[in-house]
C-alpha cells in the first residue's frame, strides 16, 4: 500500500479507512472505536467516512440483490483514495472482498468494485499481516478463547491472526475452543428464518464455550458475538463475549 | 417425493432437533467423519493439488459431455452391454422393471446399511452411509424383530453375520443384480463402482442379468482419469484411502468365461439434468462426485441428518441439486436450510461453489432472471418479503435515514418488546440485543476522527 500523506515530523504516515458495519455502529461502538484507536496508535490517519451505513450483505444473502445493490452502491463510492479499507468483521470483509464484485458484475460500478475488493482487510488481518503490530499487556491474568466466525475463515483466510494477537499478551491464557471452526448458528437472517436449526447450533456453541472454562469468548465479527452472548446471557452462566478489538485496546492500553 | 405439497422443511427439521438420540447418533457419527477426513488429507499442499485436479477433470469431461455420453454408449454397445435413456426416473424404472418381468420381481437392498433401513421400512439419510441415524443397539432391537430366528445380540460382528448370512442367500438366488456407476470411462466403455462390502460385487456378477443405473453426469473421458477421482472420493467420503472394492464392468461374460451375468444393461438417467446443464453458473452441481463431505461438515445436516430435508440427496448438495430437479418454488425452503457458513464449499473435492450456488436458487426462487432455464423460477415470490427488503434498502441507501433510524435506536431499542416481530424468533432463546446508548458514528465525531 502507498504512502499518501506526509507526517509532520518528516516521516511519512499512512492513511487508512475504517468501515464500521452497521451492528457495530449499533451495537458494538465501542469495539469499533477500539479498532479506530487501535489503527491510530499505530501511527495511522484514520479516516472514518460519513454516510456509511451497511455493505448490504443481508439482502444479497437472501437473494434481493437490487436491493442489495441499491445499498452497496453508495457505499462503494466512500472510498475514493487508493488505501486500504479495515473493517472490524470478516463477513463484512468478506462482502465487499468477496461479493462486492459478484454483486455488480456486469454493473457499471463492475470495475470500482473489482478495484475496492483487492484493498479491503479483516481489521485483526490487517493488523497483523500488513502492520505486524507488536502488543503490550497491560491487564490483568484472564483465561479467554476464541470463536473464529466462518466468513473470516473462509471469505478472508483469517484464523491465525487473533491467536497471533491474543499470544502476545503475556497475562492472557488462550484456551482452545472445541469445534472453534464451526459455525455458531448466526448467518444473519438465517436466526430468524431458521430460528430452530440456528439455535441448536448457538446451543452446541454455548455449551463448547462454558466446556473451556475461559472468562470470556472473543471473535471478530460482531454477528457471532451477538449470537453467542445472547444465548450464554439466556442460560445465565458461562463466559462473557467481547469482540477482540475491544479487548485488545483494553488489555494494551489505560484509559 | 416430487410433487408432494405437504413438503415442509420447517416441520420436518423441527421434528428432527426434537429427536435427542437423532441428535447424539449424528453428532457422533459426523464428529468421527470430520476427523477421519482430516486424518486422510493430512498435507495442505496435497489437497489444494489433488482437489485442483478432480475440479479440472470434472469440468473438462462437463464440457464435453454430449460427445462422451456418444462415445460411452459406442463403445458399451461394443462391449456387449445394452445402453438405455431414461429423461425422467419413472421412465427409468419402467426400463428396469420390463427387464426384470422375465424374472420375477423381489427386490432386496444388499449393502448392509441399505438392508438395515429397507427392513425398518425407512429412506436413506446419507448417500455414503444410509442408516448413519441409527446406532448400534437400534440396529440389534431391528434385527431381533425382522430377522427370522435371530437372538438378539449387541455385538457389531454378530449383527454383521447375521446380515451376511440372509443376503449371502439371496445373492445365489437372485435373478438379477441391481447397482449404480461411480464413473462410466467413454473411450473404454467401463463402469466404475466403488464399494466397501463386496454387496457390489456380488449383485453385479453372480445373477444373470446386471442392471446399471446412472446419472448422465457421471461419464469421463479417459481411464487415467479415474485414480484422482476415486482417490478423492473415497478419502473425501469415509477417510479411507481406498475403499475395499473397486469393480472395473466391461462387458457381460463372453465365449470362454465361467462367470460373470450372461446380460448387462445401463439406464442413464437425465432427470433435470439436461436442463441444470443449459445454465453456464449452475452447471457445476453436475460435477458432484457424490462424496458426501458436504453433509458430513455440515453443521446443519449434523443436527437434523437425512431425512428432514425429505429428498433423495440430503445436506448442502442436496439443497443445490434437489430444488433445481424438482423445482426452486417447491423445494425454495432448502437453498435456505444453511447459515451460509461455508463448510461444504470448503471441503467439496472437486471445489463446487455450494455457498454461492445456494445464493443464487435463493434468488431465482423469488425472481425470474432474464433467460433462467431453471425450473420453478420466480413461483415462491413472496410480495411482503420483497417489500420488505425494498424499505430495508431504501432506509440503508440513505445514509441521512440511517443515521435518523439509529439515533433513535440508540435511545428507544428497549422499548422494543422481545415479542416484536423478527426479533420474537431471536428471542426464542437468546436475550434481546442491547443497543448502545451512542452509535460508533456519533462516538467518532465526538471524539474527532476524521471524515474525509
Amino acid at each position: 500500500m502507498k504512502c499518501t500523506m506526509g507526517h509532520p515530523g518528516g516521516s511519512p504516515l499512512r492513511e487508512v479507512y475504517f468501515y464500521a458495519t452497521c451492528l457495530v455502529d449499533l451495537f458494538f461502538p465501542e469495539a469499533g472505536m477500539a479498532g479506530i484507536e487501535l489503527l491510530q496508535s499505530a501511527g495511522l490517519r484514520v479516516i472514518f467516512p460519513e454516510g456509511q451505513t451497511c455493505c448490504g450483505q443481508p439482502a444479497f444473502n437472501c437473494g434481493y440483490w437490487e436491493q442489495a445493490r441499491a445499498v452497496a452502491r453508495g457505499q462503494l463510492a466512500l472510498f475514493p483514495k487508493d488505501i486500504p479499507v479495515i473493517l472490524p468483521s470478516g463477513s463484512c470483509a468478506g462482502m465487499m472482498k468477496v461479493h462486492f464484485p459478484e454483486l455488480f458484475h456486469g454493473q457499471p460500478e463492475a470495475a470500482q468494485a473489482r478495484a475496492l475488493a483487492g484493498r479491503v482487510f479483516e481489521l485483526t488481518q490487517f493488523l497483523v499481516d500488513q502492520l505486524d503490530l507488536k502488543l503490550e499487556d497491560l491487564g490483568q491474568p484472564v483465561k479467554v478463547t476464541l470463536h473464529a466466525s466462518c466468513h473470516a475463515q473462509r471469505d478472508q483466510g483469517v484464523l491465525d491472526q487473533p491467536k497471533a494477537l491474543l499470544r502476545q499478551l503475556r497475562n492472557v491464557e488462550l484456551v482452545p475452543l472445541a469445534r472453534e471452526r464451526e459455525c455458531c448458528g448466526f448467518g444473519g437472517v438465517f436466526a430468524v428464518r431458521e430460528p430452530g436449526l440456528s439455535e441448536a447450533m448457538a446451543a452446541d456453541k454455548a455449551e463448547d464455550a462454558c466446556a473451556t472454562g475461559a472468562e470470556l469468548v472473543l471473535s471478530t465479527d460482531g454477528g457471532c458475538l451477538m449470537n453467542i452472548g445472547g444465548t450464554l446471557e439466556r442460560r445465565g452462566f458461562g463466559p462473557a463475549t467481547m469482540h477482540i478489538a475491544q479487548f485488545l485496546w483494553e488489555r494494551t492500553h489505560v484509559r | 417425493m416430487s410433487g408432494n405439497l405437504e413438503i415442509d422443511f420447517l416441520a420436518s427439521s423441527t421434528r428432527a432437533l426434537g429427536d435427542a438420540q437423532l441428535r447424539r447418533n449424528f453428532r457422533r457419527a459426523m464428529d468421527g467423519l470430520m476427523a477421519k477426513h482430516a486424518a486422510v488429507f493430512p498435507d495442505p499442499a496435497e489437497w489444494t493439488r489433488l482437489r485442483a485436479l478432480g475440479a479440472a477433470i470434472r469440468a473438462k469431461n462437463l464440457l464435453k459431455l454430449p460427445e462422451l455420453l456418444e462415445q460411452l454408449e459406442k463403445n458399451l454397445t461394443s462391449n456387449g452391454i445394452t445402453v438405455h435413456w431414461a429423461r425422467t426416473t419413472a421412465e427409468a424404472n419402467q426400463v428396469v422393471l420390463r427387464l426384470l418381468e422375465a424374472h420375477g420381481i423381489e427386490s432386496l437392498e444388499s449393502d448392509l446399511g441399505e438392508y438395515i433401513i429397507q427392513l425398518d421400512g425407512e429412506m436413506p439419510s446419507h448417500i455414503i452411509m444410509p442408516a448413519i441415524h441409527k446406532n448400534k443397539d437400534q440396529i440389534a432391537r431391528l434385527f431381533s424383530q425382522k430377522i427370522k430366528n435371530a437372538k438378539y445380540t449387541e455385538e457389531v460382528d454378530e449383527l454383521t453375520a447375521m446380515a451376511r448370512a440372509v443376503l449371502r442367500r439371496k445373492f445365489f438366488e437372485a435373478q438379477a443384480g441391481l447397482s449404480g456407476v461411480n464413473f462410466a470411462v467413454a473411450e473404454t466403455g467401463t463402469l466404475c463402482l466403488v464399494e466397501n462390502e463386496g454387496n457390489g460385487r456380488m449383485s453385479t456378477h453372480v445373477p444373470p442379468l446386471h442392471i446399471a443405473l446412472m446419472g448422465l453426469e457421471k461419464v469421463v473421458e479417459r481411464l487415467e482419469e479415474v485414480p484422482p477421482l476415486y482417490s478423492l472420493l473415497t478419502r473425501s467420503a469415509t477417510g479411507q484411502a481406498i475403499s475395499t472394492y473397486f469393480n472395473l464392468i466391461s462387458g457381460p461374460r463372453s465365449g470362454g468365461e465361467q462367470d460373470g451375468p450372461r446380460e448387462v444393461h445401463l439406464v442413464i438417467l437425465d432427470n433435470g439434468r439436461s436442463r441444470i446443464y443449459q445454465d453456464p453458473e449452475l452447471r457445476v452441481t453436475l460435477a458432484c462426485i457424490r462424496c458426501g463431505a458436504c453433509m458430513n461438515h455440515c453443521p446443519v445436516y449434523t443436527r437434523i441428518g437425512g431425512h428432514a430435508y425429505e429428498a433423495v440427496y440430503p445436506g448442502p448438495i442436496g439443497s443445490i441439486l434437489t430444488p433445481q430437479v424438482e423445482g426452486v418454488g417447491l423445494r425454495h425452503e432448502l437453498p435456505h436450510a444453511s447459515s451460509l457458513c461455508g463448510a461444504c464449499a470448503e471441503v467439496c473435492p472437486v471445489q463446487i461453489p455450494i455457498t454461492h450456488l445456494l445464493i443464487r436458487l435463493r434468488r431465482e426462487s423469488g425472481h425470474k432472471l432474464p433467460g433462467s432455464t431453471v425450473l420453478g423460477a420466480g413461483e415462491a415470490r413472496s410480495g411482503l418479503e420483497a417489500l420488505a427488503w425494498s424499505v430495508w434498502g431504501w432506509v440503508l441507501g440513505h445514509p441521512r435515514v440511517y443515521r435518523l433510524s439509529t439515533w433513535f435506536a440508540t435511545r428507544f431499542w428497549r422499548l422494543l418488546p422481545a415479542g416484536a416481530p423478527v426479533l420474537k424468533a431471536w428471542t426464542r432463546s437468546r436475550h434481546k440485543p442491547r443497543a448502545a446508548r451512542r452509535s460508533l458514528q456519533e462516538m467518532a465525531r465526538s471524539k474527532g476522527v476524521p471524515h474525509v
